[in-house]
């Protein structure tokens, strides 16, 4: 190589660096900053005033599974914490199943539409999103509760004597979120089926597949990176909701996002809040590279 | 053995849409096709053959009629229980699987033991000479190999018939010729009943042992290739096989009167009022002198193509006949336009066509 030559890759190399300067700014002020500072912070001591103290200290972390009854200043282990993990655990995967259940259908339907109509359809499924979060929640306690639909219609038609107790619990959590998180799994699904190849249900059905082993051995599989997408849109807001649970769980059936919280508010331990945030972040990034990893796996193998 | 039966298809129809606005794609179809021939739905496109071919594979059902298999009613069956496998015009391949998993895919439905599914597809494999891309995904391979992935997939499972539908389409023309050839081979190694459609006259002319010639909805003729060539029944048929010239006259006993007043000897036509339509084939058509006799004409254009030379000639009541003259040494065909010529015809080549 010429030394012009030389010269040429070395200043487009220098380009490349400066004109990727301002986004590599933006990520470490939005992304790699925040994450930072939590990460400090949760190695501090809890402040008097809900503030922290720069001493270090692994409280915080310790925090997370054990408790200091103070009574007797022992350790123990924190029972409600483990639930509330165990919560936000079952309740986000069971969101993302449920989510998927009702929205592979509601895919399919819209991209088996006429071209001209799936437009309509794609456009009524992200109207939810034009109503605040919060409104959408209460719209839901309305449906649920004692007094609400659907108790007034069972009511009304016999189908029971007393109003159901539906609200402040996991199910109305459950199915809040479900709601809320329902269009993020469409989404996605109704992009992988709309490369579909339609004609492979056909090859699939003269291959002599049943219905259902055409829908498990040829459309599943192909639509894999739509369902993967979509679980992910659904499963990591579901972990750390805040909203819904706050509303629907009546307070006491809280999940991490409302726990980590109660730290930083009520709680004024901030080392323990950023400690619990950063358990969240790794739940989240193990769940995903598992996830990814065992799509992935299946995938090569058939 | 050559009559025994395969698919046999009575009074089938299928109406698309409701009421008045239905349209009879099959309009009571009837047509047999018989064990480990090469059978060819021919027509032009919208004539109701990949129609027929659907309501053979299953994917269709009929609106009246119904199509048996070996002496069965299937009609109603659905496409998996049918021992009928399709190769489709755009291939179908699962994007997801290999190439010996597509092929072994018909296989592992019927639930066939693990071993015979590896024997059977490797066989598959070698058929279509494919060995060496069995781990391949599919949309790594050229068209032409992704046509016989197709092929074998659909042969592994060993089906009664196979239906293809213009799996030619896609392919170049040198390709579609290998192809035609390589199908041709492959029919007759597995003796399987191919069912085959296009709208290629010169593919179903070259690969077929009987030709169905499709149009609006109803098949016009069911032959050999030559039957239909010679003798076809109809103008359709006639004039969609191969080039024509039309003769429209005046039945008399054992001739057709022309508009010109001029008779061609026609043995066994019959006087009848109205107008009969014959028709000729251009290469069997001979051009001499006009005192020898025959049709008056004069040459309109001469187009020369090589092996042979268009000669457009027109009649005294301007009706337009084209001469196909084999080409002689020189090039030359010893004709010029604005000649007058007389034109014969060979025995027995102008025939009576239904309109």
């Amino acid at each position: 190589m010429s030394r012009a030559e030389d010269a040429a890759v070395h200043r487009s190399v220098r380009n490349g660096w400066l004109l990727s300067t301002p986004a590599l700014f933006l990520l470490t002020i939005a992304a790699a900053g925040p994450l930072l500072i939590v990460l400090v912070y949760s190695f501090l001591t809890p402040g008097q005033h809900g503030n922290v103290v720069w001493d270090f200290s692994v409280e915080g972390w310790i925090g997370i599974l054990w408790s200091k009854d103070i009574f007797t200043g022992e350790w123990g282990l924190a029972d409600a914490h483990l639930t509330i993990f165990w919560r936000s655990v079952s309740l986000s995967l069971l969101t993302t199943i449920f989510t998927f259940l009702l929205g592979f259908p509601t895919a399919w339907f819209i991209a088996t539409r006429p071209p001209a109509q799936r437009a309509l359809w794609l456009f009524l499924i992200t109207i939810p999103f034009w109503t605040n979060l919060l409104i959408r929640t209460y719209a839901i306690n309305e449906v649920l509760r004692k007094e609400g639909l659907i108790n007034a219609v069972l009511l009304k038609l016999g189908v029971i004597d007393a109003p159901l107790d539906m609200l402040y619990g996991p199910f109305a959590i459950f199915v809040g979120m479900t709601y809320v998180y329902l269009p993020l799994m469409v989404l996605p699904l109704f992009a992988a089926i709309d490369r579909f190849d339609m004609k492979l249900l056909e090859a699939g059905y003269d291959l002599y597949a049943s219905r259902m082993q055409v829908l498990r051995r040829v459309i599943l599989p192909i639509v894999k990176p739509g369902i993967i997408a979509g679980s992910i849109l659904v499963f990591v807001p579901s972990l750390g909701a805040y909203v819904t649970p706050r509303v629907l769980g009546g307070g006491k059936q809280m999940m991490i996002g409302n726990f980590i919280e109660l730290q930083f508010l009520a709680g004024k331990n901030w080392p323990l809040g950023a400690a619990l945030a950063m358990v969240l972040l790794i739940i989240v990034t193990v769940a995903l590279l598992v996830y990814v990893r065992y799509a992935n796996r299946d995938t090569s193998h058939g | 053995m050559a009559d025994d039966v395969t698919i046999s298809a009575r009074h089938v129809i299928k109406a698309f849409g409701q009421g008045a606005a239905a349209v009879r794609a099959l309009d009571d179809v009837s047509v047999d096709i018989r064990r480990s021939e090469f059978f060819t739905l021919l027509g032009p496109s919208g004539c109701g053959k990949t129609t027929l071919l659907r309501l053979i594979a299953g994917f269709e059902m009929p609106t009246g009629g119904e199509i048996l298999l070996d002496g069965a009613d299937i009609s109603t069956l659905p496409p998996n229980k049918r021992p009928v496998n399709t190769v489709f015009q755009s291939y179908a391949l699962f994007p997801h699987l290999t190439v010996a998993q597509n092929v072994a895919f018909g296989l592992q439905m019927l639930g066939k033991p693990a071993a015979e599914v590896k024997a059977t597809t490797e066989r598959m494999l070698a058929l279509v000479k494919l060995e060496a891309m069995a781990g391949r995904k599919t949309a790594q391979l050229s068209g032409g190999q992704q046509q016989r992935v197709a092929l074998a997939r659909a042969l592994a499972p060993q089906p009664k018939v196979l239906l293809l539908d213009e799996p030619l389409s896609a392919l170049d023309l040198k390709l579609r010729k290998e192809m035609q050839i390589e199908l041709k081979r492959l029919q007759l190694e597995t003796g399987i009943t191919f069912v085959f459609v296009t709208h290629d006259q010169e593919e179903a002319l070259t690969m077929s042992d009987r030709i169905a010639v499709m149009s609006a909805g109803k098949v016009q003729q069911v032959g050999t290739a030559r039957d239909i060539y010679i003798h076809p029944r109809n103008r359709f048929v006639a004039s969609f096989i191969g080039e024509t010239n039309f003769l429209t006259g005046t039945a008399e006993d054992g001739a057709l009167r022309l508009g010109t007043g001029e008779r061609i000897e026609m043995p066994g036509l019959r006087a009848s009022p109205g107008p009969t339509t014959a028709i000729v084939r251009p290469e069997q058509l001979r051009l001499g002198k006009t005192a020898d006799g025959g049709l008056q004409a004069r040459v309109v254009s001469l187009v020369y193509f090589g092996t042979d030379t268009h000669c457009h000639l027109h009649l005294a009541d301007g009706t337009e006949l084209v001469a196909r003259l084999q080409s002689p040494a020189s090039g030359e065909a010893g004709l010029s336009r604005g000649d007058s010529v007389g034109i014969r015809f060979a025995e027995g080549a102008v025939q009576q066509v239904e309109d």
